[in-house]
């Protein structure tokens, strides 16, 4: 093995992944401000007016990104949860810990937005059809595994059990993805799919992706930013954070 | 294309500014509450930094 080889296992260390999360934290802050930029010039200057339902159809621009992020977070931060569990390494339930508050908000923007489009093309806010109470389900999974670790005093009890609810609640998303093939939903089936491809025009596609690359940045961004408060307030009582250049400072 | 029209959004203005509007608010919100975060945990744990150094240098 060459020196070049970067030692990954380093970066399973609070300080050092406290210190790499700062350096590219800017990058996904600024890679996600110009996706999101492109997304939305296109979203409402370049895509064209739906045939059938005309300009309301834009509301697909953020529907269809938030919703897959909202199943996407969920299933990273099970990942970290079970690598929590298993390696025993405290940064990985801190991970989970930084996702689940941007994995909710995508779940409701995803809710949200899907009731905003909702009103208008099926004349309701809200269906009892399997998909959107499965991703109801999810907000409820993301809102419990948040109110769980915030309950429970000792961290590690805490990292445990929310680990465990996390695991158990992975298999709501392949329940959402399926739910409109398995069940007669009101929601629409799949626009993109893995096995058929695209349905839509290329143009709204292609504007739909940048945008789901803007979140993924975004999502990136918020949790890199979130996991160094959380790394900071767990180790407040050791060296290397009282060693830091942001702690002189002030 | 005027404003009034792009702002219509073809009768659908509700629900398309509805939609983005209040994923913009809570997208540009989530990153001033983590701002706000940082800071304030900076602020809490220097201060118990330069606490503990204090008592340490008095005794």
């Amino acid at each position: 093995m060459s020196a070049r080889v970067i030692n990954w296992f380093k970066f399973s260390s609070p300080p050092a992944f406290y210190e790499l999360a700062g350096k590219l934290l800017p990058w996904f802050s600024a890679i996600a401000i110009v996706l999101i930029g492109i997304g939305l010039y296109m979203s409402f200057f370049v895509a064209p007016t739906d045939y059938k339902q005309g300009e309301g159809y834009r509301i697909i621009f953020i529907h269809v990104p938030a919703a897959w992020m909202s199943m996407f977070i969920y299933v990273i931060m099970a990942l970290w949860s079970g690598i929590g569990l298993v390696f025993n390494t405290r940064l990985s339930a801190m991970m989970a810990q930084a996702l689940a508050p941007t994995g909710a908000m995508f779940t409701f923007l995803a809710l949200w937005t899907g009731a905003f489009w909702g009103k208008p093309m099926w004349g309701a806010w809200w269906v009892w059809d399997a998909r959107l109470t499965s991703e109801l389900i999810l907000l409820f999974l993301y809102i419990g595994f948040i109110a769980l670790q915030g309950a429970i005093d000792d961290n590690r009890r805490a990292d445990r059990a929310g680990a465990i609810l996390a695991l158990v609640g992975v298999v709501n998303i392949p329940i959402i993805y399926y739910s409109v093939k398995w069940w007669n939903t009101l929601h629409q089936g799949a626009s993109v799919s893995i096995s058929k491809g695209s349905s839509m025009g290329e143009v709204m596609l292609i504007t739909m992706l940048i945008m789901t690359f803007g979140f993924w940045a975004y999502s990136i961004a918020v949790a890199l930013s979130r996991v160094r408060s959380i790394i900071l307030e767990r180790d407040r009582e050791t060296t290397w954070v009282s060693q830091l250049p942001e702690m002189q400072a002030k | 294309m005027s404003a009034s029209e792009f702002f219509y959004m073809g009768g659908y203005g509700l629900y398309v500014w509805g939609s983005f509007g209040v994923s913009a608010l809570l997208m540009i919100l989530e990153p001033i509450l983590l701002r706000n975060r940082r800071r304030a945990t900076l602020k809490r744990i220097s201060r118990i930094i330069r606490l503990n150094t204090e008592v340490r240098n008095e005794s």
